[in-house]
């Protein structure tokens, strides 16, 4: 079980604002922080791994204070696994290199091998890391941050760059990983179908502070069923046709286009996010 | 070409060899704390760093020479308490040659630590692994082309010394006498045979050194220099 209390000042691309937390997490949970950039979410991840001091407050896990304000456990000891947004392999390390430095003093070599091959990294690991693909590379830094036997695992935006095909693959490899060692699992993503497929909650972020938070489900409002359909969409380009307005949207990877009256499009702008509503009366699948 | 003196040579290169080994003992440290600390002092010590840069060697060896003369206090205590008699002596040009080269190990050796991605020590840290253990592992490693190029600059400015070497170590054979005094020396008694010896070996010892040092890490030292 995690509890964390904690408060700290940030300075923003808006300005300063206060980081101000309170939530706990149950152990062996997949929980992912949702939202902007600039929110808190990757100072989030740096307190809970003793990178950074928050101001106040308190941070426990499963029984030891981390920090209450006044003492804190060193990053050394905190035993946290953290994979940095770009990975952050050593270079002058080859891949096994980087997996077997991470092991704890006297741990067993084996696992080291054993991780390797889960990650299918076998053919690769006398390579330097800046000789692999961005997947690849994501592939090492999970391994790495497992082999250290971490208690808790902080990902933040692991998948941010890579494509869509290997980014279902890896999802899929945390995942396992997640259930095999029955780690806490907390993520950073900024991505509604990563968050869904692989948490079972989720806490949103916004200026510091958590404004909604509960399975992936209820918060991104898909909870009714029937032929209500919502998109969280991007507004590209408002034009006039007619007597109407035509809006572009970017809703996911797919670019939508709208009628709107004058009045809706004066409201809007380019750049806005919106949510787009529509009802269906018989929604067809077809596999694409 | 036997009949020539070899001493001032090899002792030109045994100087070069011990100023560089005790610069990179105590400039790579050094470099590493002036990289990371946040005193205030910070931009005092790197100005002093950087003097040997723009002062006329013969100021550096005018107040070497006053600090290590017996009747100055220092030197005093220097040679009553440890035994040890640095002005024209080869501990002195020792001395001497590692403030002088100072610079030129501390300079590129700073810079690797501190263009090295802060992530990197943070992600060791995370490992479990003590800032020493990160040091030695992960920082050091990755600064492998600042660190050659700090050892090799150092070196080769050492060689190069004349002022420093002339107002503290004056002209003893087989003590002080190195090659580029031998040759100012040789000039001066009209030895030009003599002179243009040392002068070719050392010009020849010189560009071999840096050619093979750019041959070898062509891709390294480009990130440098």
């Amino acid at each position: 079980m995690i509890a964390v209390d904690i408060q700290k000042q940030l300075l923003g691309a808006r300005g300063a604002f206060a980081l101000d937390l309170k939530f706990s997490i149950a152990e062996g949970e997949f929980v992912t922080l949702f939202g902007d950039s600039g929110a808190g979410k990757t100072t989030l991840l740096r307190c809970l791994a003793g990178l950074e001091t928050p101001d106040g407050g308190r941070i426990e896990v499963n029984g030891d204070t981390w920090f209450d304000g006044r003492s804190r456990v060193g990053v050394q000891h905190r035993r946290v696994g953290y994979m940095f947004q770009d990975y952050a392999l050593f270079p002058n390390m080859s891949v096994r290199g980087n997996v077997e430095f991470a092991q704890r003093p006297g741990a067993d070599r084996r696992r080291a091998s054993e991780l390797i091959e889960m990650m299918g990294l076998e053919e690769l690991q006398a390579r330097k890391p800046q000789t692999l693909s961005g997947g690849q590379q994501q592939r090492v830094a999970l391994a790495r941050a497992l082999a250290a036997e971490p208690r808790l695992l902080l990902l933040d935006e692991p998948f941010s760059a890579l494509d869509h095909q290997t980014r279902l693959r890896l999802q899929e490899e945390v995942l396992l990983m997640q259930r095999r060692f029955g780690i806490t699992v907390i993520m950073v993503s900024h991505d509604v179908s990563e968050v869904y497929r692989l948490s079972s909650r989720v806490l949103i972020l916004e200026a510091g502070r958590i404004t909604r938070e509960g399975a992936p489900m209820a918060v991104f409002g898909a909870g009714q069923s029937g032929g209500k359909f919502s998109f969280a969409g991007e507004i590209l380009a408002i034009e006039a046709a007619d007597v109407v307005f035509s809006v572009t949207l970017l809703v996911g990877s797919q670019i939508v286009r709208v009628i709107a009256t004058a009045e809706e499009a004066q409201a809007l702008k380019p750049g806005d996010r919106v949510t787009l509503l529509s009802k269906a009366f018989n929604p067809v699948l077809v596999p694409c | 070409m036997m009949n020539h003196d070899w001493q001032p040579l090899l002792l030109t290169f045994k100087l070069a060899a011990i100023t560089t080994l005790i610069l990179c003992a105590v400039g790579i440290p050094f470099a590493w704390w002036l990289a990371h600390t946040r005193v205030r002092l910070k931009p005092v010590l790197e100005a002093l760093v950087s003097m040997p840069l723009v002062l006329p060697p013969s100021v550096l060896g005018f107040y070497l020479l006053l600090a290590f003369s017996p009747s100055n206090w220092f030197g005093g205590v220097l040679e009553q308490v440890a035994g040890l008699k640095l002005a024209f002596s080869f501990s002195g040009l020792v001395v001497a040659s590692v403030l002088f080269s100072f610079p030129f190990m501390v300079h590129p050796v700073q810079a690797g630590f501190q263009n090295l991605p802060k992530v990197l020590s943070e992600a060791a840290y995370t490992l479990g692994k003590s800032r020493w253990q990160t040091f030695l592992y992960v920082q050091l490693p990755n600064i492998r082309p600042q660190l050659v190029a700090g050892a090799v600059l150092s070196f080769a400015h050492t060689i190069g010394e004349f002022g420093v070497v002339l107002m503290i170590g004056g002209n003893l054979p087989g003590q002080t006498r190195v090659a580029s005094i031998a040759i100012y020396d040789e000039v001066e008694a009209m030895n030009y045979d003599a002179a243009n010896f040392y002068a070719l070996v050392l010009f020849a010892i010189s560009f071999v050194t840096l050619l093979g040092v750019y041959l070898v890490n062509r891709k390294m030292m480009a990130r440098v220099i």
